[in-house]
């Protein structure tokens, strides 16, 4: 069971308040006409499976009801930090 | 915009008239005649407020003019700081996500409400009637916070869990709003297509206890 921290709420709360949706910081193409069919594809269905360092997107469904992202190990299933929609990460692979 | 569209009312009175009878989401389970034959003395004691006027309030929060505003309407004041909750004269206000509070009033008075917003409240702001889908069940008594322990994975320890705390979250197999009243006294607010499920889990859950229905 994942103890986690709602930066909206600013408190834990269990797992089951929460819903994961997926990988984070995908943003919309600005120009979805000017793309190739093979660059809308990965944008709309290809996502990266890490093992280590994982940026996600949750949503605290049965509380706030506010979606924010989540830095998780995929290994130990640590997460390092969540932080609201907007914010950068201050642990990444790369640090 | 045409003249006849400013005359188009843009709040609704929800209640159909006086001669129309509004029917709690309890109505069946009689909770008068539980109340009467029950037990009179337990460690629960379960309340059913019906009909209640509740209202979703949306603003920015960032925006003092508006919080000004509404904390003036509502006749106490509009909190930011997550999981509170402020009460007055008739009126309680749940801080529910930063940029929405659920204000509970008489429910007869909550086309009042919605036409003061309406008149007074600057910017952009939404204040929508809830009490339809909504219902409100109060849990009291010596062994309440077991009752609230065994039904959400909150933790209700008065250090974590004071006075007048609102949280969210699941309840049971549907969820609550749940605020603290007093040391040994909560309000649920719940899903009214939950009510009968939430009734029958809480009855069950207090047996333990002894449980005492109110009116």
């Amino acid at each position: 069971m994942l103890h986690i921290f709602c930066p909206h709420c600013a408190e834990y709360r269990e797992e089951e308040e929460f819903h994961a949706k997926g990988q984070a910081h995908i943003p919309r193409p600005l120009d979805p006409e000017a793309l190739s069919d093979k660059e809308w594809g990965e944008y709309l269905y290809f996502r990266k499976n890490p093992r280590g360092i994982h940026h996600e997107l949750w949503v605290h469904a049965a509380g706030c009801r506010k979606f924010f992202n989540m830095t998780r190990d995929t290994v130990t299933y640590e997460i390092h930090e969540t932080y609201k929609i907007g914010e950068k990460p201050t642990v990444t692979a790369q640090s | 915009m045409s003249e006849a569209n400013n005359n188009v009312r843009l709040v609704m009175d929800q209640l159909p008239g006086d001669d129309i009878q509004g029917r709690s989401p309890l109505h069946h389970a009689d909770l008068a005649t539980v109340a009467a034959q029950g037990s009179q003395e337990g460690g629960v004691t379960i309340q059913h407020h019906p009909l209640v006027g509740l209202l979703t309030l949306r603003c920015n929060a960032g925006d003092a003019d508006q919080m000004a505003a509404a904390s003036k309407l509502l006749g106490v004041e509009l909190h930011c700081q997550p999981l509170t909750s402020s009460a007055g004269e008739g009126v309680a206000v749940r801080w529910m996500s930063p940029d929405e509070w659920l204000i509970s009033v008489d429910g007869a008075k909550a086309f009042d409400l919605e036409t003061a917003f309406h008149n007074d409240m600057p910017g952009h702001y939404a204040l929508v009637n809830v009490g339809g889908g909504l219902t409100v069940l109060e849990v009291s008594g010596e062994h309440a916070v077991d009752v609230m322990m065994k039904t959400a994975p909150v933790d209700f320890h008065l250090n974590t869990f004071p006075v007048g705390k609102v949280v969210s979250t699941v309840f049971a197999k549907s969820s609550a709003t749940i605020r603290r009243l007093a040391d040994d006294r909560f309000e649920l607010v719940i899903r009214r297509s939950f009510a009968d499920y939430l009734w029958l889990w809480l009855q069950d859950a207090s047996r333990e206890y002894g449980l005492v229905v109110r009116t």
